[in-house]
């Protein structure tokens, strides 16, 4: 890809960085931040924006960037409060601006009559207000169409050259011109190729040795200059120095500089022409600019110096340009990845093999092979934390989408977000997003009460909406509660019932009753609101969440609101497993899952009836759950005490014995997904590749423990201690 | 000497246009597929079962480090379950985004048809059939039953996640 | 042997274009992503030429310029701002702070290595 194609694409990458920054800092303002940085971070994205804008020549997107940075200005000068009116109007501005970005990326429209209407209401926060002062600052952007004059033309000549005229300029640096590191040598080298050059220098204020100060100006240089070159070119090249120096250019000859009206008739000069052309627009420019400055000037007087004040703020928190990156291709990692999980296929092939050739624990094989098994989980863990990115990426969308939600249903929400910097598979962020958007969507919909049913209730008129993210045992949990209504379990039992998924007089539980928003065809919506989507329920949710070997649940109180939480794999790709038989089997269980195992003896195992069984274990009854019976391998029950009793604890805490019918060993062992080639299978969470090159497939421990569950007839299970 | 623009031309719209299709048998009854859909032909290994699928469904096996679903043809079709042997054949298939194992019998050959030998199902064919079968060819006084395989995996709603 | 331009710019876009221009004109060139960083990076660089931004976090172009002046070693680099058309305050700012001349946003590669060439010896 060329080398321009490729800053654009960085451009854009670091709009969105941008982007989030702007929207950051704007809550942050609106929360009642008064750091002066913190604005100031503000004004540097959108000016960023538009900088690297300018550069791509993406006009629509400059020109509301500079309007949005216009006022941002005035916003960081202390010209304008930061009212919550303003900051509603500068999010909705940021989204704009957002919205602009990606049409421009993509080459898309954007809606142009909520573009005017918006930077319209950014122009009208200008402090020095409507008129001529507003329109104003969009024109020192664009440069106004000089008209021509057709007089200019009169007598032209194509084939003439450009005359030449001799120039003499008077040049008297000031001590501040060398202070700036301008250097007269390089000022005249600059004059010397705009024609010929004679070069003079008045010494005569040198004063003696002793009194010389090496930093003071003490020299006049007279110049004279024969060039086809107008005066402006010349005036160019002192361009810098202005203001730093005494300059004096006149046209040797009887006109005085400045003085461009001087040339006779019939001497066309192609350069003075465009110099005269470039003079009228300097002109309307300096008209615009100056209109300005006397702004400007002031502003500046009046506000304290901040960029002085630097001791970098402790809480400043933007640490992450500390650390060196680098950009790597995606590519590259996954099949990274995918090699360093063959290798972990390979090297338990090999201990297998070596296991199998009755080598000796202690023969320099197998103590070769347990060092290379070390260092290939070393390799793999490294590997990994490269495709962990933090929940923020994610989460960074949602206050965009509240606002917008909010404003269509005419709520007032609050997004509480907590956990950002949680760390997740890459895979996993990208497949989160659209489910916990639905979720957030829900939440604000359904879940909240409308403002005035708030009011009723006695809550606050304003909505919250959390959402977090933490690890917990091994997996990442990420929690959507709202503090709405609650599920309305009647309504929803009707529903289904109505919809035929289930009986109109079953007796349900109200976890029960909650979990059948999850069945397929289930939705709440009278009518399919635009926002919930139309026929994207949960249970499509539900099955992304699965489909990341992930799952949900949802606890509602009535009244005060409802949770969705979802748990997921720390990786996608690999796992601590312990491999046991059950019902003929070999199965994989999830090493993070096991409290402990031990073997039942038979006074310990008590019948419960309806074929259900508790193991006593240091005095708690716990549920023994059949496995081979549970997946189908087997009809019958085990016998308890030939086999394995594996503790577990399940997603609520609750403790759970696993009885199956040996243990083979524990292993490291690389996630295959059974979705990939086929679909999701109840009780199972994915498959894996053991030592022997079979495929077998790791235990879904909480969806095992939930099917017992139902099956043992609805009864919850007592857990009682002994005694 | 052919044209090279001209023979495409003629593909787009000739009945004399060829395919080329792999034929097998299961149980007395030869059927064929395109040999476009097929990855590869692996002899039988034990699958791994599935709990909680469908009979047809005989489990999985490791192809290279993929984890492949194996479909008895046989029962899918509506004949009988098959019990397979060192002996059977799995077309591994593929059937959209995804690779799928076919339980077969035995492959016979590739064969080069044209489509104007493709009849249409004739309707004394079962329901089961019917769904799978998209025509018949008769080659040397035998008809072969060409196989659509895009319903064969277990009809289940897979959303896109 | 080629000159060193320093360019100092929080903006990785506007980096790597200068570094496009810069290297393409023959120059070689050494980075800073703000006015702290560039100051570190002097530490250890000689530059022919810094061109550097206004609008940085940590130190801004104002700081990063009274800063260099302030140093021995550096108060004589020429120093070039990168500005907007419409910004005569900041430019005088800039002036104001040790500035040797500006540089135009978005800028033509052409008119920047005019400009350096113009105050590099």
């Amino acid at each position: 890809m060329d080398a321009m194609a490729e800053i654009r694409q960085t451009f854009f990458l670091e709009c969105e960085e941008q982007l989030a920054e702007l929207e950051t800092g704007l809550l942050a303002i609106d929360d009642g931040d008064r750091d002066p940085e913190t604005v100031n971070a503000v004004f540097r994205a959108v000016h960023s924006i538009k900088g690297g804008a300018g550069a791509f020549a993406l006009d629509d997107l400059v020109s509301f960037a500079h309007v949005f940075e216009t006022a941002l200005d005035h916003l960081r000068a202390g010209r304008l409060e930061a009212t919550p009116d303003l900051l509603k109007t500068m999010l909705r501005a940021a989204d704009a601006l957002a919205d602009l970005v990606r049409a421009a990326r993509d080459e898309t429209g954007v809606d142009a009559v909520r573009l005017a209407t918006l930077a319209a209401e950014l122009r009208a926060v200008d402090p020095a207000a409507a008129g001529e002062g507003a329109a104003d600052q969009d024109e020192s952007f664009a440069f106004r169409p000089v008209p021509m004059d057709e007089s200019m033309f009169d007598g032209f000549d194509a084939d003439a050259a450009p005359p030449e005229r001799e120039f003499s300029i008077r040049f008297r640096p000031h001590r501040d011109l060398y202070a700036k590191a301008n250097e007269t040598a390089l000022l005249l080298r600059e004059l010397g190729g705009l024609g010929e050059i004679a070069v003079a220098c008045d010494a005569s204020e040198l004063p003696l040795l002793p009194d010389l100060d090496p930093e003071a100006a003490y020299l006049t240089w007279i110049i004279s200059l024969r060039t086809g070159a107008g005066e402006s070119a010349i005036r160019d090249a002192f361009e810098f120095v202005e203001g730093d120096c005494d300059l004096e250019i006149a046209q040797a000859g009887a006109d005085r500089a400045g003085d461009e009206e001087g040339l006779a008739p019939g001497d066309v000069d192609i350069a003075a022409l465009i110099g005269k052309m470039q003079a009228s627009v300097e002109a309307e420019l300096a008209r615009v600019v100056d209109t300005q400055v006397p702004r400007a000037a002031s502003a500046d007087a009046e506000r304290p110096d901040q960029s002085r004040s630097d001791h970098p703020k402790p809480d400043h928190a933007k640490p992450e340009q500390a650390g060196a990156s680098i950009r790597v291709d995606l590519d590259r990692v996954d099949r990274l990845i995918n090699l360093v999980g063959e290798l972990v296929i390979n090297q338990a092939m090999l201990a297998q093999q070596v296991q199998e050739a009755g080598l000796s624990r202690a023969s320099g094989v197998a103590t070769g092979l347990g060092e290379l098994e070390q260092l290939t989980r070393e390799i793999q863990d490294s590997v990994m934390a490269i495709r962990a990115q933090p929940v923020k990426s994610v989460f960074q969308r949602m206050p965009r989408l509240v606002r917008e939600v909010a404003a269509l249903t005419g709520k007032s929400v609050r997004l509480v977000t907590e956990g950002e910097h949680t760390e997740v598979d890459k895979t996993v962020i990208e497949r989160i997003a659209d489910p916990l958007t639905h979720m957030i969507r829900n939440a604000i919909d359904h879940g909240l009460e409308s403002p005035e049913r708030r009011r009723a209730a006695g809550k606050p008129e304003e909505g919250v909406v959390r959402l977090l993210a933490l690890h917990r045992s091994g997996r990442i949990v990420i929690e959507v509660s709202d503090d709405g209504a609650g599920i309305d379990r009647a309504r929803v039992k009707a529903l289904a019932a109505g919809k035929g998924l289930i009986a109109a007089d079953a007796p349900l539980t109200d976890e029960e009753i909650d979990n059948l928003i999850f069945l397929p065809g289930f939705s709440t919506a009278s009518t399919v609101s635009d926002i919930s989507g139309r026929g994207v329920g949960m249970d499509v949710v539900r099955r992304s969440i699965q489909a990341l070997g992930g799952r949900i649940s949802i606890q509602s109180r009535p009244g005060q609101g409802s949770t969705f939480v979802l748990s997921l794999p720390l990786t996608l790709a690999v796992l601590d497993g312990m491999v046991v038989t059950a019902g003929g089997q070999t199965l994989v269980v999830p090493l993070t899952a096991i409290v402990e195992t031990l073997q039942p003896k038979i006074a310990d195992v008590h019948g419960f009836g309806g074929g259900a069984r508790v193991i006593a274990i240091r005095e708690e009854f716990t549920p023994l759950i059949d496995v081979g019976r549970e997946l189908g391998y087997r009809a019958a029950a085990a016998d308890a005490v030939g086999g394995v009793a594996i503790l577990v604890e399940s997603e609520g805490g609750a403790r759970f014995a696993l009885l199956v019918d040996a243990i083979l060993g524990q292993r490291q062992v690389v996630i295959k997904s059974l979705e990939a080639n086929y679909q999701h299978v109840p009780g199972i969470a994915a498959a894996t590749i053991l030592g022997d090159g079979r495929v077998a497939l790791i235990l879904d421990v909480d969806a095992v423990v939930a099917s017992s569950r139902t099956e043992a007839q609805g009864h919850d299970l007592l857990l009682a201690t002994a005694g | 000497m052919t044209d090279e623009h001209a023979t495409q031309g003629r593909r787009k719209t000739d009945p004399q246009r060829a395919r080329e299709l792999i034929s097998f048998r299961i149980g007395a009854q030869k059927f064929c597929v395109d040999i476009m859909s097929v990855r590869e032909i692996r002899g039988w290994t034990p699958a791994t079962a599935l709990p909680q699928s469908p009979a047809f469904v005989r489990g999985v096996v490791n192809l290279r480090g993929a984890v492949l679903p194996i479909v008895d043809l046989s029962a899918r079709l509506g004949f009988s379950p098959t019990e397979p042997s060192a002996r059977h054949v799995i077309i591994v298939a593929q059937i959209g985004d995804q690779s799928v194992g076919l339980l077969v019998d035995a492959v016979s050959d590739i064969l080069s048809v044209t489509d104007n030998l493709l009849q249409p199902t004739p309707d004394v064919a079962s329901d089961m059939a019917k769904t799978f079968v998209k025509g018949v060819i008769a080659i040397d006084s035998r008809m072969i039953s060409l196989i659509a395989l895009d319903h064969v995996l277990p009809g289940a709603e897979r959303e896109a996640a | 042997m080629s000159k060193t331009i320093l360019t100092v710019d929080d903006s990785r876009t506007m980096r790597d274009m200068l570094r496009l221009a810069l290297s393409d004109a023959g120059f070689r060139v050494v980075q800073a992503d703000d006015g702290v960083h560039g100051l570190e990076v002097l530490a250890g660089e000689t530059p022919d030429v810094i061109v550097t931004d206004i609008n940085m976090p940590r130190l801004d172009g104002f700081g990063f310029i009274e800063g260099v002046r302030g140093d021995d070693r550096h108060r004589a680099v020429p120093i070039l701002v990168l500005t907007t058309e419409s910004d005569a305050a900041k430019k005088e700012r800039a002036r104001r702070a040790g500035a040797t001349g500006w540089i135009i946003k978005p800028f033509d590669p052409a008119k920047l290595v005019a400009a350096i060439r113009r105050v590099a010896a």
